[in-house]
């Protein structure tokens, strides 16, 4: 019988990764990823998990020390977050380019300056041309599911990426509610062991990530995007055994209420359960709302978001982030997969730095949307901003 | 805060220097600590490790004593002081 | 709508957070749904913090703050003359407080109960030390019976980090000892 325990995103994902059987775990606390790494090293030390633990002095090294592992095929697992994740960014890019299927678990907290614990994406989205996959959970319960998914889809012969599995600072990391922890034995018929066609072997030597020159590195880089296409198929079918197995079902995309809705609002993240409930307030009003979730960001799910968001009244994106001198991150691709398309696209910038999104916010944004399609205008917001 | 936009410098800085020592958090702990001065022989250890730099030299004295407006009595130097000359006491 | 929301407002170090945490635990065991979750200032022993928690009847989706809690629990009494611990306070609500004082001599406009438990000094006398947040678990249950105590004490012997028994202890005696007064 699987248990079900109260706990937090960060417990979630340290029993993600112990239930996948990891092999190495390389990292360093950071506020607030540090109850991940604190929880895994309590798991091996009391013989619950056997991996190795490699205390390192920077995460930097950390992200050296799992490309290391996991380059000599060991399931290799980490987390960080905002600072941390910007220090190992030579290092993240390196991962994905060597084609190494690491699981980080990224606890999204905002980048400096000024210092800040608390959560939005920015952190993330410095890594967004890594070539990393990258998932973001709605809660606690998806950020274990996925991590041991996470395994399934990196691993798989035809995609060899690394899986950024993110998680909201706070909101979700120390957020404690009900989660199901699936057997190990179950997990096990799911995920076999890794097993790479090319590893480090002394008794069958390799050089891995030489200098290339530019006659060939092109080749290496656009197989890298060939792996992400393979993803485009592996996660789906890993989404569907996860089902079977588990009875849980995931997807791509994650639509609430949208077969009639006239708006709809894009989001990501934990704040997408506010906006669920705020849809079902305005609902009762007789608005024909909905929101589309965006849980796997990378491989960016273009055709689906075209196909469902094409006919409607007007949409709205909410980025956690923003790209300075440009559009935000996330406004950008939608629009992009909208391309050609008549649709009107907004863009609301919210939850920057930890600041809360409330129920009253997204009411005026639907408000916003419903105001800018009767006037046939494309609106830019910063929410809640201090005027 | 309840500055907006306009309000605040164009970069995140603080801009009155000093300005931590107005948070007086002395009214912080359940403990306070009291130091017998008869006892004290000025080794400066719970000078060295309060966290919070609320213990002051008294250099004419030879003797420490405990600034109360910042003390959040976590009991470091009744800790670490080798001869015992602080007692932690409900505040 | 059953769902019910609580703010948690202690220092840091006393364990609000855990509070909020052990509260999600027991509300869960006694088969509803639950959420917890802090909100820290400076991370630094001492600083006020809050901890929010919603029980509901149906799982939890929404993730903002508390802002209209339905409960108020405050650790620490010297709070009370830094923060307004009752703003945003639905009407009707109950409001806790780990003080020497009564509930008649706690102001508060909209509730309709007003409970106060000295578990500093429970703390005290049965840990050692005036970690108050599992004693003042005792008074919720009291004040408000959206929990059995049975269940809380369960659920702090499971979840203690340290003493177990002595922690349980403590709720219980608070439980008893807390004044409510109907206001």
């Amino acid at each position: 019988m699987p248990e079900v325990r109260v706990m937090s995103g960060n417990m979630s994902a340290a029993y993600g990764a112990k239930i996948s059987g990891v092999e190495v775990i390389a990292a360093y606390p950071i506020t607030p990823q540090t109850t991940i790494v604190e929880y895994l090293s309590q798991f091996v030390s009391n013989g619950e998990l056997k991996a190795k633990y490699i205390k390192v002095e920077s995460e930097h090294s950390a992200m050296s020390a799992c490309i290391g592992a996991s380059a000599t095929g060991a399931r290799t697992f980490t987390a960080t977050s905002s600072q941390g994740l910007a220090l190992m960014h030579e290092m993240v890019v390196v991962a994905a380019s060597m084609r190494l299927p690491i699981v980080m678990a990224v606890v999204n907290r905002t980048l400096a300056a000024p210092i800040n614990i608390w959560c939005d994406y920015s952190d993330v989205m410095f890594e967004r041309d890594s070539g990393w996959i990258q998932i973001f959970c709605e809660n606690n319960q998806e950020v274990l599911d996925t991590i041991v998914q996470a395994y399934r889809i990196s691993e798989s012969k035809e995609v060899m990426l690394p899986t950024m599995v993110n998680l909201d600072g706070f909101t979700l990391s120390h957020t404690y509610e009900p989660v199901e922890i699936p057997d190990e034995d179950e997990v096990r018929d799911f995920l076999p062991p890794y097993e790479p066609e090319y590893k480090l072997d002394v008794d069958n030597p390799m050089t891995l990530g030489p200098l290339v020159t530019p006659d060939y590195t092109m080749e290496f880089k656009y197989r890298m995007e060939e792996g992400m296409e393979a993803a485009r198929k592996e996660i789906p079918k890993a989404q569907e055994e996860f089902h079977k197995l588990f009875g849980r079902k995931y997807d791509v995309l994650d639509g609430y209420m949208l077969e009639d809705a006239e708006y709809v609002l894009v989001t990501m993240g934990a704040l997408s359960g506010t906006a669920k409930e705020t849809v079902d307030e305005l609902r009762k009003e007789g608005k024909k709302v909905g929101i589309l979730r965006i849980r796997v960001f990378r491989p960016f799910p273009r055709e689906e978001i075209r196909e469902l968001l094409r006919e409607r009244e007007a949409i709205g994106v909410i980025d956690r982030a923003h790209s300075y001198g440009s559009r935000p991150p996330v406004y950008l691709e939608v629009r992009d997969s909208l391309y050609g398309e008549e649709t009107l696209v907004n863009s609301y910038v919210s939850g920057i730095g930890g600041r809360d999104i409330r129920t009253d916010e997204i009411k005026w944004i639907f408000k916003d949307m419903e105001d800018s399609s009767k006037k046939k205008e494309e609106r830019m917001h910063w929410i809640g901003l201090r005027r | 805060m309840k500055e907006g936009l306009r309000e605040l410098p164009p970069l995140p800085a603080i801009l009155d220097p000093g300005n931590s020592t107005r948070n007086k958090t002395g009214g912080w702990g359940a403990f306070k600590p009291n130091i017998d001065k008869n006892k004290c022989v000025y080794c400066l250890l719970c000078w060295i490790y309060c966290p919070d730099a609320a213990i002051s030299r008294l250099e004419e004295e030879n003797k420490v004593e405990v600034n109360y407006e910042y003390c959040k009595g976590c009991g470091i130097c009744s800790q670490v002081c080798p001869v015992k000359a602080i007692e932690m006491v409900r505040r | 709508m059953f769902l019910r929301e609580i703010r948690f407002h202690g220092r840091g170090g006393q364990g609000a957070v855990t509070a909020a945490q052990i509260l999600a635990d027991a509300v869960f065991r006694e088969g509803k749904y639950s959420q917890a979750f802090p909100f820290f200032g400076a991370e630094r022993r001492g600083a006020p913090v809050m901890a929010f928690a919603r029980i509901d009847d149906r799982p939890i989706r929404v993730r903002s703050h508390v802002y209209e809690p339905d409960y108020v629990v405050v650790l620490d009494p010297t709070l009370l003359e830094v923060v307004k611990v009752t703003e945003g306070m639905r009407e009707g609500g109950i409001l806790i407080v780990n003080t020497e004082r009564n509930p008649e001599d706690i102001a508060c406009e909209t509730c309709s109960k007003v409970a106060t438990v000295d578990a500093t000094t429970i703390a005290l006398d049965i840990l050692g030390v005036p970690i108050t947040n599992t004693a003042i678990l005792g008074a919720f249950a009291k004040a408000t019976g959206e929990v059995k105590i049975e269940t809380v004490l369960d659920s702090i012997r499971r979840m203690s980090p340290a003493k177990p028994e002595e922690n349980a202890r403590a709720a219980e005696r608070a439980y008893s000892e807390t004044k409510v007064l109907e206001v």
